[in-house]
């Protein structure tokens, strides 16, 4: 926490990003009641941190997302979740401010997760991996903030999943957050939400080489489950509209029907092929431990069933944005975390975006939500004391 | 950058009220449309501003100008703020298009510690010259719309607005006569000639207790 304190031994260097051990002399106590220690975490950042450290913005991933936010992802190749965002003069821009952004806690991109090696054991975690909540995670990108010595952050941002984790920060740790901003999510993951999450872990448990989590030490992998799993989840991503533009009911490759069950329809084919490559990237018991995570979030349940109670005194100024399509993360739950912060009379901006691309639409080319975000850091960046953005006209040519 | 929409000029009804606000106070706009007023405010004055905004065109231009303006309206959103939040809260040209003015006025008083109301007057003589020789539901300037697409539902002249400010025990502490240009009209004297020839009135309200 205290930025002159000496920062620990540097983390290691990855082809991509870093990878640094914490909690090595004080473990991290999991909302479960188990300690844990040492974490691995992984991260990256981009950008350089100033020198009094308050240019940090803190991106929070999705369920299935991870730190390579703009860089070419390490198995599939893709470009990063938020490449289009992030750089030299972009809506996060690498100029003006350090963005860190960590693999959670439970993840298999790098951060310790089922898929790891429990040094007690001496074998994979599997199950006996302790559940983890959104508190958990956040308590380990605090500890990454401790040791990177960063005291408060400029700004967190996240989305979905993201999203809970940014709230909970600006809950947890209102002094080390000066501005939030929550996209496409809620302060609670509600009872259909919690059903699609059940779904889909019971697709996986279905696939007989799931071996009841035990997959890792028998060899084996539940690549068909946790494919299903991952088509059930696409499909509430997107929105009606977004598939029909993108599909309607086009044959895929043929003329007529097969009258089988092959992927007749185009949109089967791109569900099939969402799955299959999912499985190459995404550990089936981190899909697990995650998605429970988000079904145990509930803010106001934490503060004493009144959501506004999470946020009493808060200075942080937040920004909430929600997609006219979404109906996984639909405008009703933001704009319940939007009454609750007007309760406590806190300095919050809400937009909801018009969007027929559903929740998805935060990850996607919206303008809309980039002038938003633009906004609202430079608004924040001027209060925070932080230099303007440098408008291209003004840059003198060498 | 962010005080980009308040290089302008404000506009004549919206200085007015931009006038009445005192320096440093913390102001709650409801239907700030673009956020110009609470730009002007806060690079002139100081000001801490929020802003209620229904329109998604207006919210984004504020919030991408680095105001703090929430998507939502005057029936809805003005419940959940705590007593005494605010020192001002300002409702320019929106109390006849709210469903329960009278909550709405309640609400204000009980969040802010003043009140800035305008809305136009359906006093106005050509209201009802227009009625009374046509017997139409009057268009005018100030009142652009034909009934059945007005967004207007609850109009009201100036003494019904005093009236109901009575009633609810709110104090007048300025009242202000304006043209349809928004300009002020001076000497018109009494209540009644003032609710004959204003086209709109501009209030500075405050609890009465």
């Amino acid at each position: 926490m205290n930025a002159t304190e000496p920062p620990g031994p540097p983390p290691l260097r990855n082809p991509l990003g870093y990878t640094v051990q914490l909690g090595l002399d004080r473990p991290i106590r999991l909302d479960c009641g188990i300690e844990m220690g040492p974490v691995t975490v992984a991260y990256q950042t981009y950008g350089t941190l100033n020198a009094d450290r308050s240019n940090a913005i803190l991106i929070c991933h999705a369920l299935t997302g991870d730190h390579y936010v703009a860089d070419p992802h390490p198995i599939t190749g893709k470009p990063g979740w938020w490449s289009e965002l992030v750089g030299p003069g972009r809506v996060f821009d690498t100029d003006r401010y350090f963005l860190v952004c960590s693999n959670v806690l439970g993840g298999c991109m790098g951060t310790t997760g089922p898929k790891d090696v429990n040094p007690a054991t001496g074998k994979p975690w599997a199950l006996s991996f302790p559940g983890i909540t959104i508190g958990d995670m956040v308590q380990v990108q605090a500890r990454l903030l401790d040791y990177l010595g960063i005291d408060q952050v400029f700004c967190v941002v996240g989305g979905s999943m993201g999203g809970m984790l940014t709230l909970e920060w600006a809950a947890t740790f209102p002094e080390r957050v000066f501005a939030a901003i929550p996209i496409a999510t809620a302060a609670r993951h509600s009872a259909q939400n919690i059903a699609f999450n059940e779904v889909g872990r019971q697709a996986i448990a279905a696939d007989p080489d799931w071996c009841g989590g035990d997959y890792m030490a028998q060899g084996k992998m539940p690549h068909r489950g946790l494919a299903v799993a991952r088509m059930a989840a696409h499909i509430t991503y997107l929105s009606e509209p977004a598939l029909h533009r993108k599909f309607g009911r086009n044959l895929q490759g043929r003329e007529g029907f097969s009258y089988g069950f092959d992927a007749d329809f185009q949109v089967e084919s791109y569900l099939r092929h969402q799955g299959s490559t999912f499985v190459e990237r995404f550990d089936a018991n981190s899909y697990f431990y995650i998605t429970r995570a988000m079904d145990y979030f509930d803010l106001a349940a934490e503060n004493g069933g009144v959501l506004a109670n999470a946020f009493v005194g808060t200075k942080t100024r937040f920004c909430v944005i929600s997609f006219t399509s979404d109906w996984l993360f639909p405008t009703s739950e933001s704009r319940a975390v939007v009454h609750a912060l007007n309760a406590v009379a806190a300095n919050v901006s809400f937009v909801e975006i018009q969007s027929d691309k559903g929740h998805d639409a935060f990850l996607l080319d919206e303008p809309v939500l980039h002038a938003t975000l633009t906004g609202f850091l430079d608004g924040a960046a001027e209060h925070r004391g932080l230099p303007r953005r440098v408008v291209q006209s003004e840059v003198t040519k060498p | 950058m962010m005080m980009s929409i308040s290089n302008g000029n404000l506009r004549v009804d919206l200085k007015l009220i931009a006038d009445m606000v005192a320096s440093g106070s913390r102001v709650l706009d409801v239907g700030c449309g673009d956020g110009s007023l609470l730009a002007w405010l806060g690079k002139n004055k100081g000001v801490d501003g929020r802003g209620i905004e229904l329109s998604m065109a207006g919210v984004t231009a504020a919030v991408a100008h680095g105001l703090s303006v929430i998507q939502g309206d005057a029936d809805t959103d003005l419940k959940d703020y705590p007593t005494g939040a605010f020192d001002y809260v300002i409702l320019s040209q929106t109390l006849q298009a709210t469903y329960a003015p009278k909550t709405v006025l309640n609400n204000m008083l009980r969040i802010g510690r003043k009140a800035i109301v305008s809305f136009p007057n359906f006093g106005h003589w050509r209201v009802r010259w227009d009625l009374l020789t046509k017997g139409r539901m009057p268009v005018t300037d100030t009142l652009a719309y034909d009934w059945y697409e007005t967004p207007n539902i609850h109009f009201c002249t100036i003494l019904d607005f005093q009236t109901l400010c009575a009633d609810l025990g709110v104090r007048v502490d300025r009242a202000v006569a304006l043209d349809r240009d928004g300009q002020v009209l001076d000497g018109l004297g009494s209540r009644l000639a003032t609710n004959f020839f204003a086209d709109q009135g501009l209030f500075l309200l405050s609890r009465g207790d």
